[in-house]
């Protein structure tokens, strides 16, 4: 009896075992949380149904440090992976991600011209927007009411760092998108951009999470608030809010699928990036979750209300700035040190 | 009659596969990665020339022309062998914002170059005109290395040799190092005085009642240690069970914060290391004969004097295992701090996971590594002796 | 003992009782609360999130790995472990103590140094993030469990005994079969059962080591907890928590037979 089970439970594991050892399957990776719970119903699990590719998940928190540790201890264990703009650069000038072969994910010009770079395929668009609460506040307040707290009394809520501070205040005072970089790469522009700030310093309250802004806002602590707009749509949904979200000079950044170099299921990788490309699939993650889908059309058809909140709307995009990583990867440092010396005094 | 060597030969040929499986399954990866704490192989593998010029530099001025020209010379090398990015990682460890530099430079190198090195390199990035840039790069370039060692208590060399401790403002791992004592102290104390009575009364209790309080210490010691913590971050959280019952019985009109604070993390980790703390003191406590307590009582002795001279001194081998056991598993304890506690409450264990994995620092994680393993074993071996580690196993 | 100090001893006894026993029996009940949140007490009974655990996929699989690289971690463990400690009863080697404490090293070393270093070392080989790779390192954890076990049952064995079965013509293997292994199975059992809960609650190892396709229960739950706390953790929880009851309960049978083994053996 004792024999037989043993004998029994040997047999299991080295089934088990043999079976594990063979050829991984394509490991994609993302954020966790409801965001990957709303991937894998739009994605992942309909990729498998479609080509029988078996998809492995894994999640991550970000972090370049943790790609470079991978590819430096040998331990190739990622496939494909969601990355933020930040990591997209610095990755890509270090090798640490294969080269887009576009043809076998559509081309260029399936996506819009944000979503494409050497190394990465665009996966979702988000912006930062100014958000108030219509219950407390029936105007629609733009950067230029934020910073005028006679018109409108009250706290201001902005994410404590000096990245998108700058170009909030620079945008507050007047200036166009598209001068705003080139404005911060001058020491003028900086100065200004400080000079504004100092406006309604003692009105500010800082965040650091992104589930704070909708709380904020909830409780009255703040009029105004920066937040990931996702957040306030969410917040609108499910807790019966009604937060507005001002899309006009609104700062947004693409999350980018990276397929990791030397991958062995590279192949699999370009068919996910291929089925993941159409643009109907990727406006059906709106619903569920409302981050905007980076091929073109992926906002044609859609209700009133979903158009009112996808970030990837061109009525919301033309009206947006992008984030310019690059700049920041050049001046954070410094900056942040100048923001930290500005805030203490 | 079989010989006594040829039983010894038959005991080490049983003793041989666990000692070759745990030296080379165990002991050499460890050994291996200690050595990363104190040795450096990145930046010699991307500037083996740039090194050696760099031999007799005198740390002082910027060097000559000819440490230039095989710097430029490697850089482009490096870049395109694929060997800069670990080289530069390892330098931006060092020095905040070299890997930009490296990078940088390395690029415009690989474009064109103007005129000489030197003029080409300062030209692609002026850092290479300070001391402290060429220091940082002799820094990263010998093995064996005190480098990530003196990272490790917050002290580095600077470019002429003289160790400094780094600024005010980048300290950080002394404090680390004097929480995580200080938790692991907290946390042995607060065992003790709890342990200390429970033990007793597994001793002194009715039979009947043995039973339930013995199981009360054996299931939690046996029970996996991330359910544990689960069923405190249960307990703690914001809309967890304690906050319920105290908005219901009105002792607080809103939610405490009470997961991600010291409090927890030590209220978790003393549930965890109570039973280490309990099991030895028992066992200690079954072997007093009670006579003893008795005698004392017939010679007049009052409960406080049965309990200080006959009771107390003969409990202490016990107390001094059981404080060992979670002293060392306390600064050892990963998990739990990183899902109870907040930024400020992670042991050094964290720091050692964060360097391993979020940033490619591996000789500091290992130089933090040693500072653990080699503070352990030193308390293991202060302590051990003096108690006879025969205790210790046997609880 | 005056009555009030026997008192306090009671009431901070019996308190610290309770605080031993309270979380896991606020998890236990909770994980059959037919409600989302946490509710306590749960409105209703039900084992719906039982039923989530069960149907869910990851849940699965990390159940199944962890039974995989529990059952096969302990065999080794146990068959080097028994190995080692006939070898240390038999005879008295040089080094003994040297080799003692190169045994119990994996019980020592903190155990983000052995998940670190193990990382590095098995990357190369293609052993990190696959089930090998978990199993060799819980074997190594597990060991010293064993030898010790294994020792303790061993010093209530009788030498005569092998010279006796020498001397009727039996072999060494035949000795160590009929003989040997039959007396010393309560602790070579125990010693495995040790090893098996080692497996079972290691969660920093197959953190750093494991890949996606590695994940056991204690890194699902990891993984669940830094998210939000939901109820099929619990169910999860009390899944391991009647494991380790039953872990446990053989443990005390097995220490209960061996001392009974112990004494009854012929001096």
């Amino acid at each position: 009896m004792m024999r037989q089970t043993l004998a029994l439970v040997v047999a299991a594991v080295t089934a088990a075992l043999s079976s594990a050892s063979t050829a991984r399957d394509l490991t994609i990776v993302s954020w966790g949380g409801a965001y990957q719970d709303a991937q894998r119903q739009v994605y992942f699990q309909p990729f498998t149904q479609a080509t029988g590719v078996r998809i492995v998940e894994d999640s991550w928190d970000g972090g370049i440090g943790v790609l470079r540790t991978r590819a430096q201890a040998g331990n190739q264990t990622w496939d494909l992976v969601q990355v933020e703009s930040e990591e997209l650069l610095l990755g890509c000038d270090e090798g640490l991600f294969e080269k887009i072969d576009w043809a076998r994910v559509g081309g260029k010009d399936h996506y819009i011209p944000e979503a494409v770079h050497e190394c990465g395929v665009g996966a979702i668009l988000y912006n930062v927007v100014l958000a108030w609460d219509r219950t407390r506040l029936q105007a629609t307040p733009t950067w230029a009411d934020f910073f005028d707290v006679q018109r409108f009394p009250g706290k201001r809520g902005l994410r404590r760092g000096v990245k998108l501070t700058l170009e909030i205040a620079l945008l507050a005072d007047g200036v166009p998108r598209d001068q705003v970089y080139a404005l911060l790469r001058t020491e003028t522009g900086v100065e200004r951009a400080f000079r504004k700030l100092d406006t309604i310093k003692p009105h500010i309250v800082w965040w650091q999470a992104g589930a704070q802004p909708p709380q904020m806002l909830g409780a009255g602590e703040v009029t105004m608030t920066t937040a990931y707009n996702g957040r306030i749509t969410n917040a609108n949904r499910a807790e019966g809010r009604n937060f507005g979200i001002q899309w006009r000079d609104s700062l947004f950044t693409i999350d980018s699928w990276v397929i990791m170099r030397g991958s062995p299921n590279r192949d699999a990788a370009y068919r996910f990036l291929d089925f993941a490309k159409d643009p109907r699939r990727q406006a059906s993650l709106l619903p569920l979750i409302p981050y905007g889908g980076t091929a073109r059309g992926a906002n044609e058809g859609l209700g009133a209300d979903l158009l009112a909140v996808s970030p990837s709307n061109p009525d919301n995009l033309n009206v947006s700035l992008m984030i310019d990583d690059a700049f920041w990867m050049d001046h954070l440092d410094r900056l942040s040190q100048r923001f930290n010396a500005w805030l203490a005094r | 009659m079989i010989g006594r060597g040829r039983v010894k030969l038959e005991a080490a040929l049983l003793l041989a596969p666990l000692l070759l499986y745990i030296a080379t399954g165990f002991v050499a990866p460890i050994a291996a990665m200690l050595w990363r704490g104190v040795s450096d192989t990145e930046v010699p593998r991307a500037f083996p020339r740039t090194l050696a010029a760099l031999a007799d530099w005198d740390g002082r001025n910027p060097p000559g022309d000819e440490v230039f020209a095989a710097l430029a010379d490697e850089l482009v090398a490096a870049r395109a062998a694929g060997t800069l990015n670990a080289a530069a990682g390892r330098l931006n460890s060092d020095t905040p914002g070299l890997r930009t530099v490296v990078f940088a430079t390395a690029r415009r190198l690989a474009r064109h170059v103007e005129g000489s090195p030197r003029a080409a390199i300062l030209a692609a990035d002026p850092a290479w005109g300070e001391v402290e840039t060429w220091g940082a790069l002799r820094r990263a370039g010998a093995t064996p290395t005190d480098t990530h060692l003196l990272a490790a208590l917050d002290l580095r060399r600077s470019a002429d040799g003289t160790i400094t401790a780094v600024p005010e403002e980048q300290r950080l791992f002394r404090a680390v190092a004097l929480r995580t004592v200080w938790i692991g102290y907290l946390v042995t104390l607060l065992c003790l005085v709890l342990g200390y009575p429970l033990a007793a009364a597994l001793v002194f209790v009715p039979r009947r009642l043995f039973g339930l309080l013995m199981f009360a210490v054996l299931l939690p010691f046996w029970t996996s240690l991330i359910v544990r913590t689960a069923a405190w971050m249960v307990l703690l959280a914001r809309e967890g069970i304690i906050n319920q019952a105290f908005l219901t019985l009105g002792l607080v009109v809103e939610p405490v914060q009470m997961l991600f604070t010291r409090t927890a993390v030590l209220v978790a980790m003393v549930h965890i290391l109570l039973p280490f703390m309990v099991l030895p003191l028992y066992a200690v406590m079954r072997q007093i004969p009670r006579a003893q307590l008795r005698a004392a009582a017939s010679l007049g002795a009052g409960p406080v004097a049965q309990l200080v001279r006959v009771w107390l001194p003969q409990t202490l081998p016990g107390v001094g295992a059981g404080a060992l056991m979670v002293f060392i598993q306390a600064i050892g304890f990963y998990v739990t701090p990183a899902l109870i506690g907040g930024g400020a409450d992670q042991l050094l264990p964290f720091f050692i996971g964060f360097y391993a994995t979020q940033t490619v620092n591996w000789g500091l994680a290992a130089a933090l590594s040693i500072l653990l393993l080699v503070g352990t074993l030193l308390i293991l071996a202060l302590f051990g002796r003096f108690l006879g580690l025969a205790q210790l196993r046997a609880a | 003992m005056s009555a009030i100090g026997r008192l306090l001893w009671v009431v901070l006894s019996a308190a610290t009782a309770l605080f031993l026993l309270a979380p896991l029996l606020v998890v236990v009940p909770l994980s059959f609360s037919s409600a989302s949140f946490l509710e306590f007490p749960p409105p209703s009974l039900s084992l719906r999130w039982y039923e989530a655990l069960w149907q869910s996929p990851f849940w699965r699989q990390a159940g199944l790995n962890t039974l995989i690289i529990g059952a096969a971690s302990t065999a080794i463990a146990s068959a080097l472990g028994t190995s080692a400690a006939i070898g240390l009863w038999l005879a008295p080697l040089p080094g003994r103590r040297a080799i003692f404490g190169l045994i119990l090293s994996p019980m020592i070393v903190p155990v983000i140094i052995t998940a670190v270093a193990l990382t590095f070392a098995f990357a190369p080989l293609g052993l990190a993030a696959s089930h090998w790779g978990l199993i060799l390192a819980h074997a190594a954890l597990g060991a010293p469990f064993v030898v010790v076990t294994v020792l303790a049952t061993l010093s209530g064995f009788d030498r005569a005994l092998l010279r006796a079965a020498s001397a009727c013509g039996a072999g060494p293997i035949t000795t160590f079969r009929r003989v040997l292994l039959p007396l010393i199975l309560p602790g070579v059992v125990s010693g495995a059962v040790f090893a098996f809960a080692t497996s079972l609650d290691e969660t920093v190892v197959v953190l750093f080591l494991g890949g996606p396709e590695q994940r056991t229960l204690p890194r699902q739950m990891f993984a669940g907890l830094k998210d939000t706390i939901e109820l099929t953790i619990l169910a999860a929880a009390t899944v391991l928590i009647a494991a380790s009851t039953v872990l446990l309960v053989a443990a005390r049978l097995l220490a209960a037979r061996s001392a009974r083994l112990a004494s009854a053996a012929p001096r």
